[in-house]
């Protein structure tokens, strides 16, 4: 008892860092290592063999990849864009509402719980070609039926709807929690100098949810780069490379093609460029625990 | 001091507006749970008509389950055992960590390079790593177990888990874990007898948050799990990946993988919204 209350301030951290130095540190270096090799198995073994320049120019090389990075680009942008102007026109409007902000809020929470391959089995069923909902109410105010997932000029925008589906109320938990924090004197003192509802909207709510807005801006861009299980569920990036994002493309590398050696330098370019997004959008982050 | 807009009502055609506005929003965000629901309960030719009337049926159901060519039990079970064991692992390294950080006095660059790297390793896509974990757990024996898979959902949950309980930890006066120093406690009863009890409602949101993303987890558990470990989402990924899709099963399966969120929901709802926008808005 003496030696774990001499040495509680060490030891309660020591798990934590253990956790994080054998399954993020090691294998990270492991990526480097991974990056300038080529692996191979053969009677359950792995063999590495030292190629320091194979994966680098794979890298370079990559066709899919450059497709890739342009879906995740416009699937980023668009999606993101949709979801913090919808959620804050609906924080917004939800808080100047007496009466359905619990159900509103209770509502909201479901997309962001349930998984989000049961999520892709939704919508997957409603946009079916031959008896998806979206199809049915197109065909019954008479315009021809939608191929949502399996025309490359739709599939794109067919999973950023369903992304925006997902995502909006979370942008909208934050705004909403950040809205319902702002002091009410504020607002009486601008009612009283004359300002119009509008005016106090623009002049005075929005700006104090700066913090707010930033945060989940850098948040939500984060995540949709993330995004993996519905689109893999719901296209897998096809039509052709259509709906391909470069965390499919990872997928795809390292677990169908078993290019460990060029996964692992991928990982790596999408680590560094996350790191460089972070530190560029590091004075706009206001995470309380990095206080 | 009060907050918020109610300074600021919708009056008149606005708020008739208003509301039908909300009402249209939360119609869009429950309408495909209904309709994942409605197509649960119908039989396969019923989906694949487009009937909107049709005579509900539990098959699917019993399919998914009691099927003999369905491991969907199994699949349950096994998410189950990840989700419940991950969590309260996370949870006591977590709350340790979050505590030894927020009490006592760590140098700055331990502080600095131990959060920085959660928020940088909560941001990084999970699948950069799964391959490196995947030649080290086939070394090492634990591919395809779900030992290994809890470690990867312990590592998974541990920023979201030590943030939430720094912030916990924060709001508990001092001065009373201080008279409790006074009164003779160690630091380390301070922390079990005093800052513990005081930070439940953290240990709750954390909680429930680990569990559901644990249950939700699909692109680690896809890669390092087969036939016999399988979780729920990989599951319901086989129902929609197989040449002719088995929308009712997926449908069936996928309702039934949203259960212990909504429970949670259920029962912990405020926690749940606290745990979500905490840390991030102030």
């Amino acid at each position: 008892m003496h030696i774990l209350n001499r040495w509680f301030k060490h030891w309660s951290l020591l798990p934590a860092v253990l956790l994080f130095l054998l399954l993020t540190i090691y294998p990270m270096a492991n990526l480097v290592r991974m990056s300038v090799s080529t692996i191979t198995f053969a009677g359950g073994a792995a063999h590495w063999a030292w190629t320091p320049l194979a994966n680098l120019q794979l890298l370079t090389n990559d066709a899919v990849l450059g497709a890739a990075a342009l879906n995740t680009a416009i699937f980023v942008v668009v999606s993101v864009a949709i979801e913090m102007a919808l959620g804050l026109a609906l924080a917004l409007l939800v808080a100047r509402l007496s009466r359905g902000k619990g159900l509103a809020r209770t509502v909201m929470v479901l997309p962001i719980l349930v998984p989000a391959v049961a999520i892709g089995s939704m919508w997957k069923l409603m946009y079916n070609y031959d008896f998806g909902v979206f199809n049915q109410a197109l065909t019954a105010i008479g315009f021809g039926p939608v191929n949502w997932l399996g025309s490359t000029s739709v599939a794109l925008l067919a999973v950023i709807l369903v992304d925006i589906w997902h995502w909006t109320p979370f942008v909208f938990l934050i705004l909403f929690a950040a809205v319902e924090g702002v002091p009410t004197d504020v607002i009486e003192a601008a009612r009283i100098d004359g300002a119009t509802p509008r005016q106090i909207t623009w002049r005075i709510i929005i700006p104090l949810l700066k913090p707010a807005l930033a945060v989940a801006l850098i948040f939500r861009s984060i995540l949709a780069f993330k995004t993996f299980d519905e689109v893999f569920l719901l296209t897998s990036g096809g039509p052709g490379t259509s709906t391909e994002l470069v965390s499919l493309h990872l997928y795809k590398v390292f677990f169908e093609q078993n290019q460990l050696g060029y996964g692992a330098m991928l990982s790596l370019a999408i680590i560094i460029a996350i790191v460089a997004f972070l530190l560029v959008s590091r004075r706009a982050l206001t995470l309380r625990a990095m206080a | 001091m009060s907050a918020g807009t109610s300074a600021l009502p919708l009056v008149g055609r606005d708020r008739i507006i208003g509301y039908g506005l909300m009402v249209v929003a939360v119609l869009c965000v429950v309408g495909p749970f209904a309709w994942i629901l409605m197509s649960s309960f119908k039989h396969q030719i019923a989906i694949l008509t487009g009937a909107w009337s049709f005579t509900p049926t539990w098959s699917n159901y019993a399919e998914v389950l009691f099927g003999r060519r369905s491991d969907f039990v199994g699949n349950v079970r096994n998410s189950a055992v990840v989700a419940s064991v991950s969590t309260v692992l996370v949870l006591v390294v977590g709350t340790l960590a979050a505590y030894s950080l927020h009490r006592f006095r760590w140098a700055r660059w331990v502080t600095t390079g131990f959060l920085g790297w959660t928020l940088i390793f909560h941001m990084i896509p999970a699948l950069t790593l799964v391959g490196p974990w995947y030649i080290a757990f086939r070394e090492l024996g634990w591919y395809d177990t779900l030992g290994g898979l809890i470690l990867t959902h312990v590592t998974m949950n541990l920023p979201m888990t030590v943030w939430l309980m720094m912030a916990f930890f924060s709001e508990i006066p001092p001065e009373i874990e201080e008279a409790a120093r006074v009164d003779g406690c160690s630091p380390l009863e301070a922390f079990r007898y005093v800052a513990l009890p005081l930070a439940v409602p953290g240990l709750i949101a954390a909680g429930i948050l680990a569990f559901i993303f644990s249950w939700n987890e699909f692109s680690i558990a896809l890669n390092l799990t087969a036939r016999d470990t399988a979780t729920v989402p990989v599951a319901i990924a086989r129902f929609a990946q197989q040449y002719e899709v088995q929308h009712s099963q997926m449908a069936a399966a996928a309702v039934i993988s949203t259960i212990p969120a909504l429970l949670l929901m259920a029962l912990g709802q405020r926690f749940i919204v606290r745990g979500l926008t905490l840390g991030s808005v102030k």
